[in-house]
């Protein structure tokens, strides 16, 4: 457990005024980021989101307030071995330039003075247990894709097992889509590891996706909220907060309540190949078409079928929802299909049935009726 | 032509001697420059006092240098020691700036993962930042080492073997042959350091040549 008590920061002005009288960067900052599980620091620039985590490594020395961790006064401890004893990955991943992926993911063990050989065998699991190909190991930082980069970031962090780990802006300087998939696979390993982290980001999607619970903090360094990622986009404590979390957030809400067990219309399908008669036979102006597996592939216009089935006429647009998903995939996939008949899927990807909409909602309405203004756990 | 191969030990040995006089301040003179340097890279107020102060080292005429020296160290004016001195001096005004300049070109990402880390400013400077201005110091050796070729050749005015000897004796006897055979030894001589040094510098950062596969 990380704990903030009291934490203050002023940095002495241009014109030389001591730090006493300077501006605030975090203002009497009180908060826990709980063992085991994902912190973020969510905020405006200039929020001090940054300064917040880099006092937790002492890397900024506050002003006035005692950080902990696990009971212990950060201040009382030696710096580098507290340094050495936190995973820190930081945007754009900070890697060494010189070193090989390989030397760069053994640099903390080999600080704390783990012989070469089990230093390489632990980084080795590491490399490829973020995703990456061994072979990878013996390139510079240079040979790599930002995306490749940011996991050897994470790998470096994690190399000397640290219970505790800073993430600064972790998956800011990549492409969305990149982002995304590093998103899911960090918080597939965080599951696996149960590390204690705090994370710093501008993005309030990145904080819902990835936090256990997220510090909202305004301009000064104050914080607005603090409050699981469901409570936070039901129940904003004021303007600030509301505004920062922005449009949709009903919605969006709906990403933390687990999808219950609606009854699904078995939905007619046909193969790729299937001929336009059996296609018109179906009877709809939408047909569903699934592989050899019963995997869902997309809809294909009845009217649309000259000879048979092909790829090419198959409309991708709709989303499919899974099982074991939640009511914003739900209630999306049948927004986002052709028929409006939302697409479900098990969780091997075959085809359950479909819903529209007007079922989805009822569900929606029963849960705020159960429920009200309950943070569902549900990721 | 004949008249080099004639007097080609003499060449070699002379070539020898300014080899030593000019490549041996370039070793001294990095030695010094990198703490001088680092504490450039480390402290702004200290930054523009020594990056001022070893720039105007520079300008020192070589020749004052040489006779301002033997009584200062209290060598004779004929003793090699001075021009290695000199030219120790030199170097350090070249590279102190550039040692400063290669260590503050570190990407500030890659120097605060260091920190973060727990690498104490010795260690960082050590496995990190040194390492990573090798490309940028490297550049400002080839600079100096062709410099220091150059200026050694003065200090035949003040009687020190070196490849300058047959500037001044061909002018001197009006025989512009030896002139140019201590032109072209110096040319011959600066090359070679420029290799040694840019062999030197691929070997010690192979990471530079890593380009996306």
């Amino acid at each position: 457990m990380i704990r903030f008590e009291g934490v203050t920061k002023r940095y002495a002005d241009a014109s030389g005024t001591d730090e006493e009288q300077g501006s605030v960067a975090v203002d009497d900052l009180t908060l826990e980021a709980p063992t085991g599980k994902i912190t973020v620091l969510v905020g405006p620039s200039g929020c001090g989101k940054t300064t917040t985590l880099r006092m937790v490594n002492r890397m900024i020395t506050p002003t006035s307030g005692t950080i902990s961790i696990d009971g212990r006064d950060t201040a009382s401890l030696d710096v580098a071995e507290l340094r050495r004893g936190i995973g820190y990955v930081i945007q754009h991943a900070g890697l060494f330039p010189h070193r090989t992926v390989l030397d760069n993911v053994t640099t903390v063990p080999r600080l704390l003075g783990t012989d070469k050989k089990t230093a390489r065998t632990r980084a080795m699991e590491l490399i490829e247990r973020v995703g990456l190909d061994p072979a990878m190991a013996k390139r510079y930082p240079a040979q790599l894709s930002g995306g490749q980069q940011q996991r050897v970031g994470v790998a470096r962090a994690l190399a000397a097992d640290p219970p505790v780990m800073l993430m600064d802006e972790p998956f800011s300087a990549v492409d969305p889509v990149v982002r995304e998939q590093l998103q899911n696979e960090f918080l597939r390993l965080q599951s696996e590891l149960g590390k204690t982290i705090l994370c710093v980001t501008h993005d309030i999607d990145e904080a819902v996706k990835l936090g256990d619970q997220v510090a909202v903090l305004r301009v000064g360094g104050v914080l607005a909220q603090l409050d699981s990622p469901a409570k936070l986009l039901a129940d904003p404590v004021d303007d600030f907060v509301a505004e920062f979390v922005g449009r949709d957030r009903g919605y969006r809400a709906l990403s933390f309540a687990a999808a219950p067990e609606l009854s699904l219309a078995d939905e007619p399908t046909v193969r790729l190949g299937a001929g336009a008669d059996e296609v018109r036979a179906v009877g709809t102006p939408w047909v569903l078409c699934v592989g050899d597996a019963g995997e869902p592939l997309g809809w294909v216009r009845a009217a649309a079928v000259e000879s048979e089935v092909t790829r090419t006429l198959l409309h991708r647009g709709g989303t499919v929802a899974s099982t074991s998903g939640s009511l914003r995939a739900l209630l999306d996939a049948a927004l986002s299909s052709p028929s409006g008949r939302g697409v479900v899927a098990d969780g091997d990807g075959r085809l359950v049935g479909t819903i529209r909409a007007a079922e989805v909602i009822p569900a929606i309405e029963a849960r705020r009726d159960a429920a009200p203004a309950e943070g569902a756990t549900a990721r | 032509m004949t008249w080099a191969l004639d007097h080609l030990g003499d060449i070699v040995s002379r070539a020898g001697q300014h080899a030593w006089l000019a490549g041996l301040p370039l070793v001294l003179g990095l030695v010094i420059a990198v703490p001088l340097g680092w504490l450039a890279a480390r402290q702004p107020r200290l930054r523009a006092v020594l990056l001022t102060t070893t720039g105007l080292l520079y300008t020192i005429p070589s020749l004052a240098l040489f006779i301002l020296l033997p009584p200062l160290l209290g060598t004779k004016i004929l003793d090699p020691v001075n021009v290695i001195v000199a030219m120790t001096v030199y170097t350090v005004a070249l590279l102190t700036r550039t040692v400063a300049d290669g260590l503050s070109s570190v990407d500030p990402s890659t120097r605060q993962a260091a920190i973060a880390m727990g690498y104490g400013p010795f260690a960082r400077f050590r496995a990190v930042d040194l390492p990573l201005a090798v490309p940028v110091i490297a550049a400002g050796l080839r600079v100096a080492a062709v410099s220091n070729v150059s200026i050694v050749s003065v200090a035949s005015l003040i009687g020190v073997s070196q490849l300058g000897y047959f500037l001044t004796d061909g002018y001197a006897r009006t025989f512009p042959t030896e002139v140019w055979v201590g032109i072209i030894a110096c040319l011959v001589l600066a090359l070679m350091f420029d290799l040694v040094i840019q062999v030197a510098s691929r070997l010690l950062t192979p990471w530079t040549r890593a380009v996306a596969a």
